[in-house]
């Protein structure tokens, strides 16, 4: 069996979630202090990836990222990279489809902070980098937590938006989810059963660890 | 050392006007929603006024015409929040710790704990703290930051009434140590009278000029003032038929006042202490029924009716302590009495 597939999973669903998470976490702060108009329109715009199917967000993606599109074309001719049918494009992708998740979870935290702890820290001279990182941050890590496993295992999991723009190339761009497509169009069920066990594992294996994690996290401040 | 403050903001419909100067304790005293918290965040910076200067110590903190607004953090001004908002995740020590210069940050850390007892709790986040402890450990952390003056925010508004007192008299010693100005927001007017030389008073967003308290308590001059420094008793009035008299329709009683009858006055006010029973011939004394008794520790409250009241008319309360009470013959009915010196003309 080739496990290029779980390797590749990993890799795209990690990086994707690494930078949902600071996207995430950034609108989020900029969307809960933004006036209620810009707020209303930005978060639906944010919003709408997770409502809409992932195949009609995977052919907004091409239209900006294939090789002959405004995007796409000009990172092709610059950089000699292609954006679509590469593994990274997989993660673009998964970004797009699990940013919303991220978001959404961690402006909820922020706006549930006191917003009373923010203004102590001013006025006490601590600076507003500090007080984001050390205070706000963790105060809120419960929901930012949320978001980022929330957001990983969508990554993980995520078929209809990859499929158009990273394609199904073995060893190249296949994962789980496509693997598991292909295989059952192809009539190998066996194989397919192997790689939703693999799969199956390998979420519960995520679940478990944030239980550990939120079990422990929890004990260090009452 | 001063703090002169002349702000305007509007909050939708909501207009805050606020015109005072601080040098020593200064109470700030008004109902709530009256705009108390929005002045300290304006002055602390970490709320923009729309117009207006402030000035501490010789140093603009803000100036909307010459567009000065100094950022929270540089303005030195320790503002002690209705719940502390001390920060969750960090111990005790961290808290204070936070918003000292490295150097010295051990030696500070460890005096501001032992001035303030916390010793003990060094090592405790803020949710293991009692009420008092976290009044304690908040201004610990304000003190070390160095403010040039302090603004609190109805500092004993989070806590039990049992645990006032003493802690009343904690920060009473903090604040008699403390240098500079210091803006004390309260709606409890026993609390500003004990603490505060000076008090201005907030009606609707809007800053009544600076005096003293006993000045204030004495001749409040408008109903919400009298009602805010305590006065029980306040009645609709007009002229009486000669010189020094006054007539309150209510109550069916023309009285004789002290204080010379000005334009605008609208009601009387007398303080329920101020009432008193009496077996005398005095000027102001009137038959009544006891309508009512209410006990208040070692104070006993009645709800008096004059005869001759008008149906639905507003009780005299009198307050007596009571020993007194319990000594007086009839307790139904009786005559009492009010000195023309403690009527108060009320715009």
């Amino acid at each position: 069996m080739d496990w290029f597939p779980l390797y590749n999973s990993i890799r795209v669903a990690a990086a994707a979630t690494a930078l949902v998470f600071f996207l995430g976490v950034f609108a989020a702060r900029f969307i809960a202090g933004a006036p209620r108009l810009v707020k209303g329109v930005l978060d639906v715009v944010l919003t709408l990836p997770l409502v809409l199917p992932p195949t009609v967000v995977g052919w907004l993606l091409l239209l900006v990222l294939g090789p002959r599109r405004p995007l796409g074309g000009w990172v092709w001719e610059t950089f000699g990279l292609r954006l679509t049918m590469t593994w990274q494009s997989g993660v673009i992708a998964a970004v797009a489809v699990s940013f919303p998740l991220m978001y959404r979870t961690a402006r909820g935290a922020f706006e549930s902070f006191d917003e009373t702890l923010i203004q102590a820290g001013r006025t006490l001279g601590l600076s507003d980098a500090y007080i984001f990182w050390r205070i706000q941050m963790p105060v809120c890590r419960q929901g930012i937590l949320a978001g980022t496993v929330l957001s990983f295992a969508r990554a993980l999991g995520e078929y209809g938006a990859t499929s158009m723009v990273a394609g199904y190339t073995p060893g190249r761009t296949a994962t789980i989810s496509t693997t598991v497509y292909q295989l059952w169009r192809t009539g190998q069920d066996g194989l397919a059963l192997r790689w939703v066990l693999v799969n199956l594992g390998l979420s519960a294996a995520v679940l478990l660890a944030v239980n550990l994690l939120e079990r422990k996290e929890g004990r260090s401040w009452p | 050392m001063a703090l002169t403050v002349r702000i305007q903001k509007r909050y939708g419909d909501f207009l805050l006007d606020v015109d005072l100067t601080a040098e020593t304790a200064l109470a700030l005293l008004g109902a709530s929603g009256c705009g108390k918290s929005a002045t300290l965040k304006c002055i602390a910076g970490v709320d923009r006024p729309d117009l207006g200067r402030v000035v501490l110590d010789g140093r603009v903190l803000f100036d909307s015409e010459a567009g000065v607004n100094l950022p929270p953090q540089r303005r030195r001004v320790g503002l002690l929040f209705q719940h502390y908002a001390l920060f969750p995740n960090m111990t005790v020590e961290r808290n204070i710790a936070v918003c000292l210069e490295r150097s010295r940050r051990r030696a500070r850390t460890a005096e501001l704990l032992a001035l303030f007892r916390l010793e003990g709790q060094r090592d405790l986040y803020p949710r293991q703290l009692s009420g008092g402890q976290r009044q304690r450990a908040a201004l610990a952390r304000i003190l070390a930051a160095e403010p040039q003056c302090l603004l609190l925010d109805e500092p004993f508004s989070a806590l039990d009434t049992y645990l006032k007192w003493e802690l009343e008299q904690e920060l009473r010693e903090v604040l008699d140590r403390f240098p500079g100005p210091v803006i004390w927001v309260s709606h409890d007017r026993g609390e500003v009278c004990r603490n505060c030389p000076q008090v201005c008073l907030l009606e609707d967003g809007r800053s009544s000029p600076v005096r003293t308290t006993a000045e204030l308590a004495a001749n409040p001059g408008t109903v919400s003032a009298a009602r805010l420094m305590g006065c029980r008793n306040c009645v609709p009035v007009r002229p009486g038929p000669g010189p020094g008299l006054v007539e309150v329709p209510a109550w069916g009683l023309t009285l004789r006042a002290a204080a010379p009858w000005r334009e605008g006055v609208t009601a009387l006010g007398v303080h329920a202490g101020r009432v008193h029973p009496t077996e005398a011939e005095e000027a102001n004394a009137f038959p009544c029924r006891v309508v009512r008794v209410v006990e208040e520790g070692a104070l006993l409250l009645a709800a008096l009716c004059p005869e001759g009241a008008a149906p639905g008319a507003p009780s005299l309360w009198m307050e007596l302590p009571r020993g007194a009470w319990k000594a007086l013959p009839d307790r139904t009915r009786l005559r009492a009495a009010v000195w023309p010196e403690d009527l108060m003309l009320l715009e």
